[in-house]
């Protein structure tokens, strides 16, 4: 299968070779496609939903010119399903002649389209999948939203300071999930701590009850926990039913858990959770109330979240590389232009390390608060400048 | 341990409400509805708008899910289901999945794809402390509620008017038709009335486990377990069952054993485990009797 597969692109890059070489293409469009695959419906729906939201405003606010060229962007539902992802990919490599795909709301989404990327050599801008490899997968592919090692070491070294030697962690079971404890244990070990416990939780799994109640049983300071986007809420509420701080233990964890999105409705039981994590709706700087207010009034009841965020930088990011190459769409010469870039987002400062085309950010620690009747994750302290550990370690072993 | 099996118990006795409406349908009337999932996921959808919507407590979001998803089972069952009766297995499987999906992408466009939130009322909310067991009073609450309503459809079948002209429905429909018992209504009523239970179902467990689009399909499988390990002649066959799963799956997960070093999640099989099992060794159910006709 992998043969047949392997021909089929290669076929679609010598396709687009040629288009490339013909004396047609040479008229040098005026426009640019940016082929942008998300979860549009399905259980990942609002990963899509906030993306979506976060492109078109950015063109309302920037215009659809870059680099002397008109940007088009063509949204297609992919369902959060790897092997639409991977067709669809392809469609808009080959048919739409694309310049540059991006989305990817899920990791083995990013994954499937990573070999398209690479093939067609057009670069892949990942706005919200996180999972530390994925950047490994292809040269072509650059991330803006986050790493979840990146996320995660901030709260494991916040719960070290803080006194915190006996954990329990439930992640779901999936790439990120998994990059998540394993962050979380190796800096909890290394900082002489004891992990009690690693439980892991069926992806698509309507009850955390046994999970909760294990965790609970075994009496940690802290448990910690990792959902996707879009699934904090349900976990949450059966957090609540549990009881954890009658027994002393803690609860800390990635934002993904405290969404921004499904925030307002976890109640009073979040009340005082301190995560880590890339983004908040909160983060106080004239960027992001200018971000947050346009947001809003451009998607009523619809609050931006960190993969809203993601969306907004990367066009951000394929604007300024077209800018750079001055409307050249070469996909090399794109990735190229877009490595090392650094610029200031509603997050604050970021940057796109030129070695690993990862993002590098700064991660904050969070606390849910009330204001004006409304929950928010409020950042009290930031670690600035974070580079995802997964590959700095990778690195400094060579 | 003891909160184990409360949870297990909680568990089961939702997934028995949720289930027992479609082992009344695939059992009694032999006809395969794999949309059920759809109603139960209308009753919680029914009792998340009167809450959020109208700020009314879970305990009127309750009757009304029951009323609502009736009365659409009923409209459902004299439009559309009643053609599909006397059709093969397949058409029946073909015709209900088509509802589930549409149902999904429905729910989807008016609700939306996140999880939904129902809040407890406040004097469910909150644990109660015996001794070292510290139990949820919601799910203490759903294991009373679906225990009464258990011994009453086992009181209502084999004790009422209703229930012995059902059975007798079901047992040879053209003797009944003979007799003067209006087989056609008994079998409207009955779905409507297996409508109903899921959509109470629905509606109970959306305060426990996430409620979104994707119900149906999550659910289905545990439905079908149900019905596969229980049988369809009785109604203590799924209940039994149901407990039995609903346990095995809590403990299952909440027991991760440890071999060679690796941990083994042993969850999210020992439900399959048990259907195989019992499908090997008993066929038509754990407490299923034997194939009559």
């Amino acid at each position: 299968m992998n043969a047949k597969i392997t021909r089929r692109h290669t076929l679609a890059a010598l396709a687009l070779a040629a288009t490339a070489l013909s004396p047609f293409a040479a008229h040098a469009e005026d426009v640019v496609k940016v082929g942008v695959i998300l979860p549009m419906t399905g259980p990942s729906a609002s990963t899509g939903r906030e993306i979506a939201a976060a492109i078109k405003l950015f063109q309302e606010q920037k215009g659809d010119k870059a680099g002397g060229k008109k940007v088009e962007v063509i949204i297609k539902d992919d369902t959060g399903v790897a092997d639409i992802t991977k067709r669809l990919a392809q469609e808009l490599v080959v048919n739409d002649k694309a310049a540059v795909i991006a989305g990817f709301g899920l990791t083995p989404l990013a994954l499937a389209a990573a070999p398209i990327a690479t093939q067609a050599k057009v670069p892949a801008v990942v706005m919200a999948a996180g999972t530390a490899i994925i950047t490994e997968a292809s040269p072509y592919i650059v991330r803006t939203s986050f790493t979840l090692p990146q996320n995660t070491m901030p709260i494991a070294q916040w719960a070290v300071k803080n006194g915190i030697k006996k954990v329990v962690t439930l992640v779901s079971d999936y790439g990120p999930g998994i990059d998540a404890e394993k962050t979380f244990v190796a800096t909890i070990k290394e900082n002489g701590g004891q992990v009690l416990e690693s439980l892991r939780s069926p992806l698509k799994n309507p009850e955390f009850a046994p999970f909760l109640q294990k965790a609970k049983d075994l009496k940690p300071d802290a448990l910690f926990l990792f959902v996707p986007s879009g699934q904090g809420a349900a976990l949450m509420k059966q957090v609540s039913e549990r009881d954890f701080a009658k027994e002393g233990i803690k609860v800390i964890g990635t934002g993904d858990v405290t969404d921004d999105e499904q925030l307002n409705n976890m109640g009073d039981a979040v009340l005082g959770m301190i995560t880590s994590h890339n983004y908040s709706a909160d983060h106080d700087s004239p960027e992001n109330k200018a971000y947050v207010a346009a947001f809003e009034k451009a998607n009523p009841g619809l609050r931006p979240n960190f993969m809203s965020v993601g969306g907004y930088d990367g066009m951000a990011l394929i604007y300024a590389a077209l800018d750079k190459t001055k409307g050249d769409t070469d996909g090399t010469k794109l990735v190229e232009a877009m490595k090392g870039m650094s610029w200031t987002s509603p997050r604050g400062p970021i940057s796109i390390d030129p070695e690993t085309r990862d993002i590098i950010q700064n991660v904050y620690i969070r606390k849910v608060e009330k204001k004006n009747g409304q929950l928010y994750n409020v950042e009290f302290e930031t670690m600035a400048n974070i580079k995802d550990p997964f590959k700095a370690a990778k690195a400094a072993k060579k | 341990m003891l909160t184990v099996l409360f949870d297990g118990l909680a568990y089961g006795m939702l997934l028995f409400v949720l289930a027992v409406g479609l082992s009344v349908t695939l059992g009694l009337m032999n006809f395969i509805n794999l949309a059920h999932g759809a109603f139960a996921m209308a009753g919680g959808y029914i009792a998340v708008v009167m809450m959020q919507r109208f700020g009314l407590s879970l305990f009127w979001g309750l009757p009304v899910a029951f009323l609502v998803t009736a009365a659409a089972g009923a409209f459902l069952e004299r439009t559309l289901y009643v053609r599909l009766y006397d059709k093969p297995h397949l058409e029946q499987v073909m015709f209900t999945i088509g509802l589930v999906f549409m149902s999904v992408a429905g729910v989807d466009y008016f609700m939306g794809a996140s999880p939904q939130i129902v809040n407890v009322p406040d004097a469910l909310d909150g644990n109660i402390d015996i001794g070292d067991v510290s139990l949820n009073k919601y799910r203490l609450f759903v294991i009373a509620f679906c225990a009464i309503l258990t011994i009453a459809l086992q009181l209502g079948l084999s004790k009422t008017r209703f229930g012995s002209r059902l059975r007798a429905a079901v047992d040879d429909a053209r003797v009944a038709r003979g007799l003067g018992i209006n087989v056609t209504t008994i079998f409207a009523l009955t779905f409507a009335f297996g409508s109903g239970l899921a959509g109470l179902g629905g509606a109970l467990g959306s305060a426990i486990f996430s409620l979104d689009p994707q119900f149906p399909l999550k659910f289905m499988i545990y439905f079908l377990v149900v019905i596969a390990v229980g049988g369809t002649t009785t109604i203590t066959g799924p209940f039994f069952a149901s407990i039995l799963l609903g346990v095995a799956d809590v403990a299952g997960k909440y027991y991760t054993p440890n071999i060679g070093g690796h941990k083994i999640q042993i969850g999210g099989f020992v439900i399959y485990t048990i259907m195989v099992l019992v499908l090997i060794f008993r066929p038509q159910g754990l407490f299923g009797r034997a194939q009559g006709k």
